[in-house]
């Protein structure tokens, strides 16, 4: 216990200045939902699935995908039930 | 007979970490009797239930608490894939063990320092969050997420560790009982913390008994009971050793939870070592019909699910018992006699997770 105290008396923080500091993400961590409109068919699945409704698919013929981040609780489940994989986490968070 | 005055504990009091109130009636320092007043957190997520279909539930029954949110998910799952006659991989099994016991102790760690913190040891408080913080890292590496892990899934998991992963997960066991090492003792021998602690807020065991105690609150009063015993998920194939104590008293209750935290990580080794290959979920077809009383042993004690459906999508009807209401009426039996300062600590020791109560 002597070592942590003089660890604690001497050392840096455990703590960061965030947010000036910022740690990296973990790889494969769940941030934020991002997706690649480009791929994406419109078919509605993550909408339907998605336990906090907050993403609205717009079908034919005004083709639209719109997404709340404030409702979305961030569980991947959209991720996993997309067809062609248009949806993905970014680690990152808050950008 | 003195003057008795009532003194409102809570709702919103410094050491309280969710909203409860307790009117305390007190005969100069000393209560006589507590009264408990809930409902100031009620969320309706029981009803939400009807509303979502039952994959979707898996995040909401997650949601119940914010501290044990992983081990109500593997209830809610549990429950269903006995409904559905479902087996489950037994990579599955073994991978929610190696959560559950990792979410057991940043429980025990978070309780520890908040005890630490309701009878002012700051140092206590903040070192127990310090090796917590570690266990969060870890479960965000593995799980994608800090708390609210949502890697449960009826028929399984959905996510694997890798074997990078799992030579991460032992080498963070590693590093937290060095730290356990370092610090327990010196939290269990203090002589300020025993002076808080030994002697405060007994519950004989005849009392935990009787009045439906659960979790470490009965271990602690010389019940050696704890529903891992049944062997659900891998307990059987890892096995595991009770901790018990038989004082009854605040010092046990914390000297129990301690001894849990080395028995995590002893766990959480074995299962490591004794990890199968294969997938980690099965597809499940169909809706659920029937309804089960699925149990499972979380940080604070024996949560019960009972889970109705009818062959729709949606769920009739999930009931939640959580450990926290079963621990209110041992609580109100440690409270008479002791002093208006020992509440805190009495409280407190109880570990209790209001959120999950009101639901």
């Amino acid at each position: 216990m002597i070592k942590r105290v003089f660890s604690n008396l001497f050392g840096s923080p455990a703590t960061r200045l965030y947010p000036f500091t910022r740690r990296e993400p973990f790889a494969g961590s769940r941030g934020q939902l991002k997706n690649d409109i480009a791929k994406c068919i419109f078919c509605g699945q993550c909408q339907r699935r998605c336990p906090a409704d907050a993403i609205v698919v717009g079908k034919k013929p005004d083709k639209s995908w719109a997404f709340d981040r404030y409702r979305c609780i961030v569980c991947g489940y959209c991720v996993e039930v997309c067809p062609v994989k248009c949806l993905s986490m970014d680690p990152k968070h808050g950008d | 007979m003195s003057k008795r005055t009532i003194i409102p504990f809570g709702p919103q009091h410094p050491v309280l970490p969710e909203p409860i109130q307790l009117r305390l009636v007190m005969e100069e320092e000393r209560v006589v009797e507590a009264l408990p007043a809930v409902g100031y957190i009620h969320r309706g997520l029981e009803k939400l239930v009807e509303k979502k279909d039952y994959n979707q539930c898996v995040f909401l029954a997650e949601r119940v608490c914010g501290i044990c949110s992983f081990l109500h998910s593997v209830t809610y799952c549990q429950g269903l894939e006995e409904i559905m006659s479902v087996t489950i991989p037994d990579r599955a099994r073994f991978l929610r063990l190696i959560w559950g016991e990792v979410h057991r102790v940043h429980s025990h760690l978070l309780w520890l320092g908040l005890l630490a913190d309701s009878f002012g040891f700051e140092n206590v408080f903040m070192h127990a969050w310090r090796c917590r913080e570690m266990v969060l890292d870890l479960l965000e590496r593995t799980a994608g997420h800090r708390v609210m892990l949502g890697v449960s899934c009826v028929g399984g998991v959905r996510r694997d560790i890798s074997d990078e992963g799992l030579a991460d997960i032992l080498r963070t066991v590693d590093a937290l009982q060095k730290e356990f090492d370092e610090f327990v003792p010196v939290v269990l021998n203090d002589y300020s913390i025993k002076q808080r602690t030994v002697g405060v807020g007994k519950l004989t065991k005849e009392q935990a008994a009787e009045l439906g105690a659960v979790g470490p609150v009965a271990r602690a009063s010389g019940i050696a009971r704890d529903f891992r015993e049944t062997g659900y998920a891998a307990y059987g194939e890892v096995g595991f050793k009770i901790v018990t104590e038989t004082a009854g008293d605040c010092y046990a209750r914390m000297k129990v939870r301690c001894g849990e935290m080395y028995e995590c990580l002893n766990m959480v080794r074995r299962a490591v070592a004794a990890m199968p290959a294969g997938a980690i979920n099965v597809p499940v077809k169909g809706n659920p019909t029937g309804e089960v009383v699925a149990r499972l042993e979380q940080p604070r004690g024996e949560v019960i699910y009972y889970l109705k459906g009818n062959g729709a999508k949606n769920l009739e009807r999930m009931r939640i018992r959580t450990p926290t209401f079963a621990n209110l009426a041992p609580l109100l039996a440690m409270l008479p006699g002791c002093e208006l300062a020992d509440v805190p600590v009495i409280v407190l020791s109880i570990d209790p997770c209001i959120s999950c109560t009101e639901r």
